[in-house]
């Protein structure tokens, strides 16, 4: 540790103003504040200051991540060795999923850096890390199968138009990660849909039985809503398999208690909202209720009970990991409120009522991502027009 | 009077005719005709022939307005603009009806609705009533260039990626992408193809030239 500090010391004065390397100093900075709390002292205004800065937080935000994601690359290990009916054991799955997955998290990683580094290289401005949460969120929501390259472009796409044309980390509008998989399933509909795509496949033929779909997909198909089931053949899933998340989806979105666990983290930090989180699933539940209310027989979507609804499909992982996303979501605390709950009732709305689109989580946030502004400046102006009355009243 | 007899091609009348493909353009600096930029630039072909038809609109309507400007009752401007405007479009629609009847098809309402396209109104507005006829026609075509010059790049860009494809008006539709690249793995990109596509190229198309011509940026 000494060593290092000792040799930011000698290394500093190169890239300081008037410095050899003065152009490069966003970059290295952003090294030395990645090592070390850096030691500014505040001169002017607030004195407050807390040792958690955002490096510190995304790094909180990476670690509730990690749960999901190793329960994801165990799915994926897992569902292939299934698919062809070979017997596997728990490492064995876990270390074939990390292989699928990791050339997702180096190609995102690789792509949204180098253009963020690019960006404040050319604007002269410190780096923010925003993207590295961003970055592990993307792979976590695309099919594993998904194209390389395409995904690259996707990366690129959301960061350049999504985030550095708004004015870099923090500015954005919309979620970053939502909108890489946004751009993914317009642009290539046939890699982010259908039955074919949440498993990986090889040329190894798979076992008779086998069925790739999601537990969304066999909902629209018409599956009855006690039949729904893994990939195998007689794999029924209960409400407690549900939870675990044994089943074909994107990458980290199946397992609830993976997701519940980085969700206690996110609160127990205060990293995200409670608030948020908690309309999310309350909006998406009396959605749900609702739509079983009116439920046509035979829709199978609709009768889905309303509660199984927030553990299927990436509900669970939108509500925690990116509906409370505290750049895009609303900041005042009636308008997360609101915000939440219109986040989870759209979601089923759009899951139930609209089948060209089987999941509604990424449509829902995105859409809320655009209203949260207006959404906080309702809450502001109906706050002032109370006050004001108060004040008449007393006054008069 | 003894006015200066300005020549024809004199600098001034130059800079009506190229001012609007960059520093001026209708569609990115005066943010005008941008329904039709989304909704007709998914092939090359219908909107070479789209940035064709407004060009000669807005020239020739420009001219007439400002040949008419010293008879037309100022309250009375806006509808006989509209009778001039009507009249081009409806002669350039049945024009493409006769000799290309497939790109009219294809271009189908929006030929039309070069009545409502803004950049029109808005060049005999801001110039046709206060010019003379030369000057005027020059800024019509000159407005109508830099729309189409817009279009064109918009069409290009969302066609090869969109489809691999570039049409063009005479020619037919050429494979740009070659087909090894397919075999390769690549896809074409469908979102491309749809709309909100061409309004995020339109932005970077802003993007770029703000970042390159910093002027625009203080207005």
């Amino acid at each position: 540790m000494k060593a290092i500090e000792n040799w930011i010391q000698k290394t500093k004065p190169n890239f300081e103003k008037g410095g050899k390397y003065e152009k490069w100093l966003p970059i290295y900075e952003s090294f030395e504040t990645f090592l070390h709390v850096p030691g500014n002292v505040t001169l002017k205004g607030s004195h407050v200051r807390d040792a958690i800065d955002l490096k510190r937080a995304l790094i909180i935000v990476i670690f509730a991540l990690v749960p999901a994601l190793l329960f994801g690359m165990y799915n994926v290990g897992s569902l292939y060795y299934t698919s062809i009916g070979q017997d596997y054991t728990m490492w064995c799955a876990l270390g074939y999923g990390f292989l699928k997955v990791l050339p997702l998290i180096v190609v995102s990683y690789v792509v949204g850096l180098g253009i963020e580094f690019t960006f404040c290289y050319i604007r002269g401005h410190e780096i923010s890390e925003g993207y590295l949460v961003s970055g592990l969120i993307i792979p976590m929501i695309v099919p594993v199968d998904i194209p390389l390259w395409e995904l690259a472009i996707a990366v690129a796409f959301a960061v350049i138009i999504g985030k550095e044309a708004f004015g870099g980390t923090g500015m954005n509008i919309v979620n970053p990660a939502l909108l890489a998989r946004a751009f993914l399933f317009f642009a290539y509909p046939g890699n982010m849909s259908g039955s074919s795509v949440w498993v990986h496949s090889s040329d190894v033929a798979t076992v008779d039985g086998f069925s790739g779909e999601t537990i969304l997909g066999q909902l629209n198909a018409g599956t009855p809503v006690d039949a729904i089931h893994s990939v195998g053949a007689n794999s029924q899933l209960s409400v407690c398999d549900l939870f675990v998340g044994n089943y074909a989806g994107c990458v980290g979105e199946t397992s609830v208690i993976a997701i519940l666990i980085g969700a206690v983290i996110l609160l127990y930090t205060g990293i995200a909202s409670y608030r948020i989180m908690l309309s999310v699933f309350a909006g998406g539940f009396l959605m749900g209720l609702a739509m079983n209310a009116i439920a046509p027989e035979g829709n199978m979507v609709m009768n889905f009970p309303a509660f199984q609804h927030l553990l299927i499909g990436g509900f669970a992982f939108g509500a925690v990991f990116m509906a409370t996303d505290p750049v895009t979501a609303a900041q005042t605390n009636v308008g997360k409120w609101i915000y939440g709950f219109l986040i989870g009732a759209f979601a089923i709305l759009i899951r139930c009522l609209n089948p060209a689109y089987p999941e509604g989580m990424m449509l829902a946030i995105l859409l809320m991502n655009v209203f949260a502004p207006l959404i906080d400046h309702m809450v502001v102006q109906a706050n002032i027009k109370r006050r004001l009355k108060r004040a008449k009243v007393t006054n008069a | 009077m003894a006015e200066e007899k300005e020549s024809l091609f004199s600098k001034n009348n130059l800079k009506l005719l190229t001012g609007p493909l960059s520093s001026s353009n209708p569609i990115t600096v005066q943010v005008l005709g941008i329904c039709s930029a989304l909704a007709v630039t998914a092939k090359v072909e219908s909107a070479i022939v789209m940035a064709l038809a407004v060009t000669i609109v807005v020239g020739v309507a420009n001219m007439a307005i400002s040949l008419l400007r010293n008879t037309i009752p100022n309250r009375i401007r806006i509808i006989v603009q509209l009778l001039v405007v009507a009249t081009l479009v409806i002669m350039v629609d049945q024009i493409l009806k006769a000799f290309s009847y497939g790109v009219s098809k294809q271009l189908s309402v929006y030929v039309g609705l070069i009545i409502t396209n803004c950049i029109v109104m808005g060049r005999m507005e801001a110039f046709g009533l206060a010019n003379k006829p030369w000057p005027s026609l020059l800024d019509g075509l000159g407005n109508g260039l830099g729309y189409g010059m817009i279009l064109v790049i918009i069409a290009v860009v969302r066609e090869l990626f969109g489809a691999g494809t570039i049409t063009l008006p005479g020619i037919g539709e050429l494979q740009i992408i070659p087909q090894g690249l397919y075999e390769c793995g690549y896809e074409n990109n469908g979102f491309f193809l749809m709309p909100p596509m061409a309004l995020i190229i339109v932005a970077v198309i802003i993007w770029i030239q703000r970042s390159r011509n910093k002027d625009l940026i203080k207005k």
